[in-house]
């Protein structure tokens, strides 16, 4: 063993755990001498550190190596202090600690250690114990005092918030991490629908472009990702027309453009499209040849149709549903119909520009009825 | 008063009453409505009128119904008898007028049909004579109103059929 004797002064900084244990040969270690303590390390593990304070010897003696033995010191110790800190074990049954030197240099410590005993240099210098902060596996509390304590508490109740706020958000960030998976999964799937087109049918397709749709996650045209102008109209024309087919097939056809407002802008949840990027958006459904168009009827009311919708041929329907009540208003006509009020109008506007619908406006409001003008006489 | 009457199905349809905006469905309308208005004024042998006459008149008001066509639309019905040669403004302010259930020039052609069949060219008529003269009661001019008989007179002119002068008492004309 290598040892090492430091004789002038040092104090020892480096955490310690005071031996307690004792008649125990320590393997492979390198022992210290300072002006106030013992300090045996493990070689392998320099972790591992003990000491004893000198002021616990109550003497040394030399025992020389014989065959097969190493020479040793036999450091007789008091018992151990009420007030000594934590060290390798609790209690022990002997009173004495033998250091077997395996690699000589007893002698010379041996030497060194009696002088030490004889000065007692460590009564002169007292060792702050302050600093003998212990580092191991118990977390030690930092006793501070003045300025520097105060800074210090600050410091942790800091820390200690802080924490407190990371956990409380934990959860939220680990739902938007999960619901990034969710979109990426989302896209992924959607993309893999687009691509096989062929495969999956068009009645799944939809299907799972509403379950996209009510999440909100539909694969929104931005802004940001198009810029704006006529190519971002046409990609939003595009998701628009993939959006619509259903609620539109619903709806028998046909939906006025607030409606579809309505039902576009609840499906984004956020990046919400403007009433004028929709209905440029709109504008473009014809001539990108979707199965979709927007139609402006007389009165200036906008919707949008299946391009396999023709109002012209409801109007027919209308004429007979008109005729076998005699009269009715569009109020009463949505009613019977199940339509909204507002197309109910138009398709009876429709009737009336066709000639196969005339008007009664009076003071008990307007009602349509067959066009007997033409039929009659 | 509306006696004999018999209105036509188009005055027991509301929408008769609301002036149509299909153009077609329109010109159906006020071809009825036409007819109506010059059917009503011979029954009633009514020769003019006042708009405001008429707005409150059963021709326009349908109490049974209640239904009346706005006085804007009756403007429209008005023009168009105009339109037609039956009506004819009696003021500027276009608030009285003459209705001829027949044109002047109908009622001309008739006159100059009943001269020559009787045999009396080139004779001279007050015009009293021919509305309610004896020999024309059998006529269906006889009775015509005066103004309506001076238009159809003056449409003869024009074809230099007649021409009207002055008599002792009035107005006369000749026949050519």
């Amino acid at each position: 063993m290598d040892r090492f004797v430091w004789t002038s002064g040092l104090l020892e900084i480096n955490e310690t755990l005071v031996i307690q244990q004792r008649g125990i040969k320590f393997d492979a270690g390198t022992l210290l001498l300072s002006t106030h303590r013992l300090i045996w390390r493990d070689q392998k593990n320099h972790e591992c550190c003990m000491a004893i304070p000198l002021s616990q010897i109550v003497f040394i003696e030399e025992q020389a190596a014989g065959i097969g033995k190493s020479a040793k010191i036999v450091v007789h110790l008091h018992p151990a202090p009420s007030n000594k800190e934590p060290g390798p074990f609790q209690s022990s049954k002997n009173s004495y600690i033998k250091l077997s030197f395996k690699e000589h240099g007893q002698i010379e410590f041996y030497r060194r250690l009696s002088e030490e005993m004889t000065q007692r240099r460590w009564e002169n210098m007292p060792v702050s114990q302050s600093l003998q902060a212990n580092r191991g596996p118990q977390p030690g509390r930092i006793r501070a005092v003045g300025i520097v304590g105060i800074e210090r508490k600050l410091e942790e109740k800091r820390k200690e918030t802080d924490k407190n706020i990371s956990e409380a958000f934990e959860d939220l960030s680990k739902l938007m991490v999960k619901a990034k998976e969710m979109v990426e999964l989302s896209k992924s799937i959607a993309n893999k629908i687009k691509d096989k087109q062929g495969d999956i049918t068009e009645d799944e397709t939809i299907r799972f472009k509403s379950y996209l749709l009510s999440m909100g996650i539909a694969n929104p045209v931005t802004r940001e990702t198009y810029g704006s102008g006529t190519q971002y109209h046409m990609q939003l024309a595009k998701q628009l027309a993939g959006i619509l087919q259903a609620p539109l097939e619903e709806r028998g056809g046909i939906m006025s453009l607030t409606e579809v407002y309505c039902l576009v802008n609840r499906a984004r949840g956020m990046e919400l499209l403007s009433p004028e990027d929709l209905v440029n958006a709109c504008k473009m459904l014809e001539e990108l040849k979707l199965p979709l168009r927007l139609r402006v009827f007389d009165s200036g009311v906008m919707v949008i149709e299946l391009q396999s919708h023709k109002e012209e041929e409801t109007v027919a329907s209308a004429l007979e549903t008109v005729s076998e009540k005699g009269s009715l208003t569009s109020e009463e006509f949505a009613k019977l119909v199940g339509m909204s009020v507002l197309l109910a109008k138009e398709r009876l506007l429709l009737a009336e520009k066709m000639g196969h619908l005339c008007r009664d406006d009076s003071v008990e409001g307007l009602r349509f009825y067959p066009n007997l003008f033409m039929t009659q006489s | 008063m509306a006696m004999s009457f018999e209105w036509p199905w188009q005055y027991r349809f509301p929408p008769f009453f609301t002036l149509q905006p299909n153009v077609d469905t329109r010109q159906k309308q006020l071809a009825a409505w036409c007819s109506l208005v010059l059917s009503f004024c011979r029954l009633h042998k009514r020769s003019s009128m006042t708009v405001m006459e008429a707005q409150e008149s059963p021709l326009f008001n349908n109490v049974k119904l209640q239904r009346k066509l706005p006085v804007e639309s009756i403007q429209v019905v008005l023009e168009e008898l105009r339109k037609k040669g039956n009506l004819e403004w009696l003021d500027k302010n276009k608030s009285s007028f003459l209705i001829m259930w027949r044109r002047p020039e109908e009622w001309g052609k008739l006159i100059y049909q009943w001269v020559s069949r009787s045999g009396q060219n080139n004779s001279v008529f007050t015009l009293y004579e021919l509305t309610n003269g004896e020999d024309t009661e059998d006529e269906e001019f006889h009775g015509l109103d005066e103004a309506t008989l001076l238009r159809a007179l003056q449409a003869l002119q024009q074809e230099h059929k007649a021409e009207i002068i002055t008599v002792s008492d009035g107005r006369g004309v000749k026949f050519f």
